[in-house]
């Protein structure tokens, strides 16, 4: 067990490298200057000789790859130069391990803004999490029971109506109605956990509803299908000929026997919400981890959009890493080494 | 109990309504065992049997099936209590051991685990005293090493001993009527004697009643008391086990004692196995549900495809359900049958 986890995380950042030099190397072949971005209305080719300096695209891709992975392990100084960096000394902006990287277009390191973001997307993805589980597993289990009857139809097709609405449309429906028509929640604007847990809530559950409205629909329609075919199993029957109490039979046999599938799906889901949702975040104006994505792909603004892939994708491989090792503890026939 | 049997099944109906008809699984099914006793019931995949035994469970609770008709057990109709009390009895009362341990046995729980639970279910009791239960009744059913056998999973055990497993989970709170559905059919053979010989030894310990469902007759002989002959959902012979093997009065159960294979013949000699196929439940065959398969028909008294034959008593004991006159039959067997046998 030990020694697969172990491989399993060498193999987990084998990827992470990969997938981040990728993004290096699609960068590096787009046409498009990303100095050029840095310069504004009155640029002069000094100007964007110097920024281009400053920020180290003047080298080669393999370079300023080379520093990017250094920075991960002893941190880096900015501007990315030493000529410059000695003849503005003031200037000089130090990013300590694991460095990220500089954003061009904030001013400031990534990890800083990381550091800003990230709670926001954890509150975000974390709260969404358990209200889609409550209701998917729930009414799934509640479906399976009802198989073919009203409960498990109309379930079944406001999981539908669920799957099918995008989230901009319930989002922008949350907000228009019972935040700003009605006045029911506050217009959500991120307040921190520990400084009032109230507020924290009632600014996020319209994000919460709206990624969760999503979410559950799959999750309806997995567990009832795992359900309906775990209690048609023949252990089923065997608990029942023990006498055994129907909530039991169904939660301490069925259920059980039913979890692979939703905790496969379930850490995978939350392990990509983890790396912000992006869609649900522009709709709130929650300035998390999907929002400073798509500020930096907007911005081309390479070290941040290298670092976002790069956080996302740890946080993906991470999830499918646990999901795997989470088959050991669920199913006694799987041996996970 | 003014004299009333340990068990009564009177006119058992079970009926699957489904989009092509209705199925008539079991359709009047009558009979009685006494504790102690063992009734073998036999019949083709497809006649009620196993149908039969969930219906006594009142497994197909909560499906679809129109059960009707009554099942006494000690003077309590099964058929009409409510679930609670239903599962007050499973388990403790009246218990069953499954065909198949493998798939009846939940692969996400110990052989330990499982049984605990059947004895928590009715009792309460702490785990580590149900525990100590548990792994004696494992020891008593034969399994070795039960000290370490108790927490492996069902998958870590060989198919005689999850059978065995299955066994003592059925008999762990003493249960007074025990079900057994094709408990060996799974099984080598050498196994299959061990399993027998150790249901015998459980029911002379406890006084259970046991109903014995399989269509191997060589089981049959080799346990039961009593023997009833299903076709078609319904009771073709019943008798005591040696009249039905000495004097088997149906065409039915005489198909089957010649189509069964012996040791002490000659390779030569072709089984004989009884020609057709088993009736669809859907569509039974009007008048007697054998008729198309019966080599004897030309001797009834009246239209096998237009009559059903009623069951009826052609020896003390001994019923069948044919139209073709008892002293005909007594003949037919003595000359045709007999003789192969």
């Amino acid at each position: 067990m030990f020694y697969y986890i172990l491989r399993r995380l060498v193999s987990v950042v084998a990827m992470i490298f990969l997938i981040t030099a990728t993004t290096f190397a699609i960068f590096y072949a787009s046409p498009i200057d990303p100095a050029r971005y840095t310069c504004g209305k009155n640029c002069t080719p000094t100007i964007l000789e110097g920024n281009r300096k400053a920020l180290g695209y003047d080298q080669p891709v393999i370079v300023q790859y080379g520093k990017f992975v250094s920075g991960l392990f002893v941190g880096r100084d900015f501007p990315d130069n030493e000529e410059l960096r000695q003849q503005y000394p003031q200037q000089v902006v130090h990013c300590p391990a694991p460095c990220l990287g500089y954003s061009p277009t904030q001013h400031r390191t990534i990890n800083e803004m990381v550091a800003e973001a990230w709670p926001i997307s954890l509150s975000i993805a974390i709260g969404a999490f358990i209200l889609w589980m409550l209701i998917g597993v729930g009414g799934g289990i509640i479906a399976a029971l009802n198989k073919g009857r009203w409960p498990d139809r109309s379930i079944v097709g406001a999981a539908l109506v669920g799957f099918s609405l995008p989230t901009f449309f319930v989002g922008l429906v949350l907000l228009t109605f019972p935040a700003i028509k009605w006045g029911w929640v506050p217009i959500p604007s991120y307040v921190p956990f520990f400084e009032n847990p109230i507020k924290w809530a009632q600014n996020l559950i319209l994000p919460w509803i709206t990624l969760a409205f999503f979410f559950a629909a799959s999750y309806v329609r997995l567990t009832r299908a795992y359900m309906i075919e775990t209690l048609s199993e023949d252990y089923i029957r065997t608990a029942n000929a023990k006498g055994v109490a129907r909530g039991k039979v169904i939660f301490r046999h069925g259920l059980r026997a039913a979890l692979t599938p939703i905790v496969t799906a379930a850490g995978l889901d939350l392990g990509g919400l983890l790396g912000g949702a992006i869609i649900t975040e522009s709709v709130f104006s929650m300035h998390g981890l999907g929002y400073l994505a798509v500020h930096s792909v907007t911005y081309m603004d390479l070290p941040t959009i290298v670092a976002m892939v790069m956080i996302v994708s740890t946080f993906y491989v991470i999830a499918n890493m646990l999901v795997d090792i989470s088959y050991g503890f669920i199913d006694p026939r799987v041996k996970v080494s | 109990m003014s004299g009333d049997p340990f068990l009564r099944v009177t006119d058992l109906k079970v009926h699957f309504p489904t989009d092509d008809g209705v199925v008539k699984a079991v359709d009047g099914l009558t009979f009685s065992l006494e504790k102690g006793k063992t009734l073998g019931i036999v019949g083709e995949s497809g006649s009620g049997k196993s149908v039969t035994s969930l219906a006594i469970m009142g497994l197909h609770r909560g499906s679809h099936a129109r059960i009707s008709g009554e099942v006494l057990l000690d003077g309590q109709d099964l058929l009409k209590i409510s679930n609670e009390e239903l599962r007050g009895l499973r388990g403790r009362k009246l218990a069953m051991i499954f065909q198949d341990p493998l798939s009846a046995m939940h692969p996400y729980y110990t052989i330990g685990q499982q049984l605990t639970e059947a004895i928590q279910v009715h009792e309460r009791i702490s785990k580590k005293a149900a525990r100590t239960t548990v792994i004696e009744m494992l020891a008593r059913v034969g399994i070795p090493n039960p000290g370490k056998r108790v927490d492996q999973y069902p998958h870590e055990f060989s198919g005689g001993m999850r059978q065995r497993a299955m066994i003592a989970m059925a008999l762990i709170n003493n249960p007074e009527l025990l079900i057994a559905d094709e408990p060996t059919t799974a099984l080598d053979v050498t196994v299959q004697a061990q399993i027998l010989d150790l249901m015998r030894d459980l029911q002379s310990e406890f006084g259970s009643a046991i109903i014995m469902i399989t269509h191997d007759l060589g089981v049959v002989a080799e346990i039961a008391d009593d023997v009833l002959v299903m076709y078609g959902g319904k009771c073709v012979e019943y008798a005591e086990v040696d009249d039905a093997f000495h004097q088997p009065d149906h065409p039915y159960t005489w198909g089957l004692l010649t189509s069964m294979p012996r040791l002490d013949r000659l390779k030569q000699e072709r089984l004989v196995p009884v020609a057709g196929n088993p009736p669809s439940l859907i569509n039974i065959p009007p008048g007697c549900a054998f008729h198309p398969r019966c080599a004897f028909r030309e001797f009834a008294s009246c239209a096998c495809d237009e009559v059903v034959p009623d069951l009826t008593e052609s020896y003390p004991k001994h019923d069948s359900r044919c139209h073709i006159p008892v002293a005909k039959r007594a003949e037919l067997f003595a000359e045709q049958i007999a003789p192969r046998l």
